[in-house]
């Protein structure tokens, strides 16, 4: 366990405890992700991935412990924290009424300006070329699931949190998201990812296990 | 596969701006309301046909449906505020758009006052408009049509306003019930006692310049503190 500021640490927590219906489901937890690294987050069933990924973003505040972005208190400075940020959590974003283009107008509009062009080049590398004015209730979970990748494409952001984004996608958009994590990562990028699929990354990968709440590197 | 600029950590200068941020909250709602228009639609037929059944239910007698004219509307147009209230934030809260909106790097106010003016015009500014039919139809004193009006341009902002507070902290319960009424009225009576107030008086001729100074300030006031509440309660439901 690593006790002291890490200047170096994109993103840094410490000492996290967090309980649900009275049972912990982890405590003195540390972890830092840096600029060029993956972290996965592993662990059994209800072990508190999504529960620690939402705590990171800020959409749970039920925990203890410190959370420091770059050396400084998230908290004190959240807009600039949330500038970095992209997260894509369970549910996905997307609303099945509007269409994907308009669906990634709004959510990219919300961080930066973005250009149309843009976003029909990136639903195009997504594999959604054609499907940019279908009502996003018409598309399979799968390309559901892509239209919220897309973002991935359009965003500057440095931190990507993402939450189990292998889910519902086939082979092909497995190894092509892959492929975009490495590339984030490598371009000097931090991903904070949770998934159950046995991931095959070319950049720096370490894991962080719930279950045994310490890191220890794979590379 | 595109190649961009090395990511960096963001330059906030470089964020699109408030204003953008705002009107594309508030085109994108109009236009999920605008493809959604049979939902949406609902509370405004709703409160066509509750007013329109009172002269049926009650009597057809000029006299005394002028005498109960303004109370029924105004307390059809706050049950018709109440049914839309559910299209403010429930859809983004199911599938993860309101996650989205909390994590951008704007002002969560002006965001959800984006939200709320976008539900203002699509359930709010129909009653409105519809009012001096219908308060043809309950022959309500014509000198009362533009007290009518007004109040209710006044009042059904702050209609929504305050129930969006309630909505918020609802939006992530399962099974709401009754909790949303319970919340949102103590809110929102004070605005209908006050509006259905000025319309009744001014048809006895009476001067309503307090009512609506009244009035005025629970808009002034519900703009100011309902975004910041509802946002909060955002932030609550989400947890």
């Amino acid at each position: 366990m690593t006790i002291g500021s890490n200047p170096e640490a994109l993103l840094e927590g410490r000492n996290l405890y967090c309980e649900r219906d009275e049972r912990v489901l982890f405590e003195q937890l540390s972890f830092s992700v840096q600029g060029g690294q993956l972290l996965q987050v592993k662990g059994s069933n209800g072990s508190g991935k999504t529960t620690l990924l939402r705590i990171l973003c800020g959409l749970n505040d039920s925990f203890e412990g410190e959370l420091y972005f770059q050396g400084q208190l998230i908290e004190e400075q959240r807009d600039q924290y949330l500038a970095s940020l992209l997260y894509i959590g369970h549910r996905s974003g997307v609303s099945r009424i509007l269409s994907p283009r308009e669906n990634l107008r709004w959510s990219g509009a919300l961080h930066y300006p973005i250009a149309d062009a843009d976003i029909d080049d990136a639903l195009a590398e997504v594999g959604l070329r054609g499907y940019e004015d279908v009502p996003c209730h018409n598309l399979s979970a799968g390309q559901q699931q892509r239209v919220s990748l897309a973002r991935l494409l359009i965003g500057r952001a440095v931190l990507w949190i993402l939450d189990e984004p292998f889910t519902t996608l086939d082979v092909h958009a497995v190894a092509q998201l892959e492929v975009r994590l490495a590339h984030h990562v490598k371009n000097g990028g931090a991903v904070l990812v949770t998934t159950h699929h046995d991931l095959k990354v070319d950049c720096r990968h370490d894991v962080l296990d719930l279950d045994a709440s310490r890191v220890r590197s794979s590379v | 596969m595109t190649d961009k600029s090395p990511v960096s950590v963001a330059d906030t200068q470089t964020l699109t701006s408030l204003g953008k941020a705002f009107r594309s909250t508030l085109s994108r709602d109009l236009l999920i309301a605008f493809k959604r228009r049979n939902d949406i639609l609902n509370p405004v037929m709703f409160f066509l046909i509750v007013v329109s059944l009172f002269p049926l239910g009650v009597s057809p007698d000029p006299q005394q449906l002028s005498v109960i004219a303004a109370g029924v509307i105004w307390v059809s147009a706050l049950l018709a505020s109440m049914l839309s209230l559910d299209n403010l934030f429930r859809a983004d809260y199911e599938d993860g758009s309101l996650e989205q909106l909390l994590l951008s790097p704007q002002p969560l106010y002006f965001m959800v006052l984006a939200k709320n003016i976008s539900h203002w015009l699509v359930s709010g500014l129909p009653v409105v408009l519809l009012s001096p039919v219908l308060a043809y139809m309950l022959y309500l004193p014509s000198e009362a049509y533009g007290t009518l009006f007004i109040s209710l341009l006044i009042g059904t902002p702050v209609l929504s306003l305050f129930g969006s507070i309630g909505v918020a902290l609802t939006v992530g319960l399962g099974s709401r019930g009754l909790i949303l009424a319970v919340i949102v009225l103590p809110l929102t009576t004070p605005v209908l006692i006050v509006g259905a107030k000025a319309v009744a008086d001014v048809s006895f001729g009476l001067p309503v310049g307090t009512h609506f100074a009244i009035l005025g300030a629970m808009l002034a006031l519900a703009l100011t503190i309902a975004p910041l509440a509802s946002a909060a309660a955002l932030k609550i439901s989400v947890n």
